[in-house]
């Protein structure tokens, strides 16, 4: 950021909101007609397949780039409010049932990074935050983000945002909240069950910042996020752009299309087990498979899979779970994804 | 002397932060000493919930980023 803007949302942030804020409207407003000017000007025949794939790239690749950049900023600025010593005061001994719905809800706003859902979850359980809760936070977090509900968006519109957002928070909850019903504490490692309750949850208080400081935060929130995914996400809409207008293959639309036979769900979310990768990672693939008529409801199962359920996940939460823990936890939330998966195949 | 510690179980943003308290150090000529934490019994027993957090001298000064560089000239 060069030092005179830099000046500008330090002294005036909400005039500096203001403008960023016209300013991307006013792009965002620009962005067919101008992708529809860059086609022309190039050397192709007319309506032909090469000029739709190469306008859908060059509309969608900067649409998708704006809408990920304005959502992850403003995110970064909500956790200048939300730290994970203030979601554990406000979910220490609450009950089951609300307590799950909060935890799954503050997963989205609650800065998470996978590779610290273990103090994390200790954190969690030695301010007295229910086992069930805890786990209702920890499948939500790194599943129902900001940047899986952005691209989905972006990408697939609003319907697709709403749905996975709500099989996400479902699935977490409802998961959770069998934890929690079948008095899973023993088995946990012996060492975290002695720390269990052992911490007052006193949030630890944000100094005051200024609205500049703030904004200076959503900056750093985009250049982390939006620095990493990019490639991804070109490399998807690329992806989609190539198969954009032709036929779908008749053989993917045979296994995971609408009518394809009872298994594909759970193969599906199977399948997505030890793959690892963050929202960002599997958007291609995502792209790709609807692009060739798989149903919504088992592309959205595998994309939760490959999210929530991985292999170096379950191997750090070895530490502090016996495996009797960490069994029925991948069982419960793989059931469940599966569940929500065949629903949503029927709905939509 | 400052006896700093980074704690965190190794992932990327750990090590960028050991750098960057390395870097800060050696300009302002300050001696520190740098001490990485990653068994994560130690880690929480600070009660930190999110890494990479800072140590300095016994306090945790910062949790669940990487430090900016102004804060870090202002610990050092």
């Amino acid at each position: 950021m060069r030092p005179s803007i830099h000046h500008f949302s330090r002294s005036n942030p909400y005039l500096f909101l203001g403008i960023a804020a016209l300013i991307w409207f006013a792009l965002y407003q620009q962005l067919l007609p101008f992708s529809e000017a860059l086609v022309s000007i190039l050397p192709l025949e007319p309506h032909s397949h090469l000029e739709g794939a190469l306008q859908f790239f060059f509309y969608d690749t900067p649409k998708v780039l704006m809408l990920l950049t304005g959502i992850v900023f403003i995110m970064g600025i909500i956790h200048t409010y939300v730290s994970p010593e203030k979601t554990r005061a406000m979910l220490a001994g609450r009950q089951l049932g609300v307590g799950n719905t909060m935890a799954a809800t503050l997963g989205i706003f609650t800065p998470f990074c996978s590779c610290s859902a273990v103090p994390l979850f200790i954190g969690f359980l030695q301010a007295g935050v229910p086992l069930g809760i805890t786990f209702s936070f920890l499948i939500a977090a790194p599943m129902v983000n900001e940047v899986a509900l952005a691209l989905l968006f972006a990408m697939f519109g609003w319907k697709v945002a709403g749905l996975y957002l709500l099989m996400g928070l479902t699935v977490a909850i409802a998961a959770g909240l069998i934890i929690g019903k079948l008095g899973m504490e023993k088995y946990l490692e012996d060492w975290v069950r002695a720390l269990q309750n052992t911490a007052d949850s006193s949030a630890i208080e944000n100094p005051n910042m200024a609205w500049g400081e703030r904004i200076d935060e959503g900056f750093k929130h985009v250049a982390a996020i939006v620095g990493k995914v990019w490639p991804y996400i070109i490399g998807g809409i690329a992806l989609g752009a190539a198969i954009h207008g032709y036929v779908p293959e008749a053989f993917m639309v045979s296994i995971m299309g609408k009518d394809a036979p009872w298994w594909s769900v759970p193969a599906a979310v199977l399948l997505g087990v030890p793959m690892y990768t963050n929202a960002a990672g599997v958007i291609p693939v995502i792209e790709a498979l609807i692009g060739k008529g798989a149903a919504l409801g088992t592309v959205l199962a595998f994309m939760m899979s490959v999210i929530a359920l991985s292999a170096p996940e379950m191997i750090i939460l070895r530490k502090v779970l016996k495996p009797t823990l960490i069994a029925s936890f991948i069982g419960i939330v793989a059931i469940g994804i599966t569940l929500v998966g065949y629903v949503f195949n029927l709905l939509v | 002397m400052k006896h700093i510690k980074v704690l965190g179980s190794g992932c990327a943003s750990c090590k960028n932060t050991m750098q960057l308290l390395e870097e800060v150090a050696q300009s302002k000529g300050v001696d520190i000493e740098i001490e990485k934490v990653e068994e994560l019994q130690e880690i929480v027993a600070f009660g930190v919930m999110s890494t990479p957090a800072v140590v300095i001298d016994g306090k945790v000064v910062h949790a669940g980023s990487i430090p900016s560089r102004s804060q870090v000239e202002t610990w050092l």
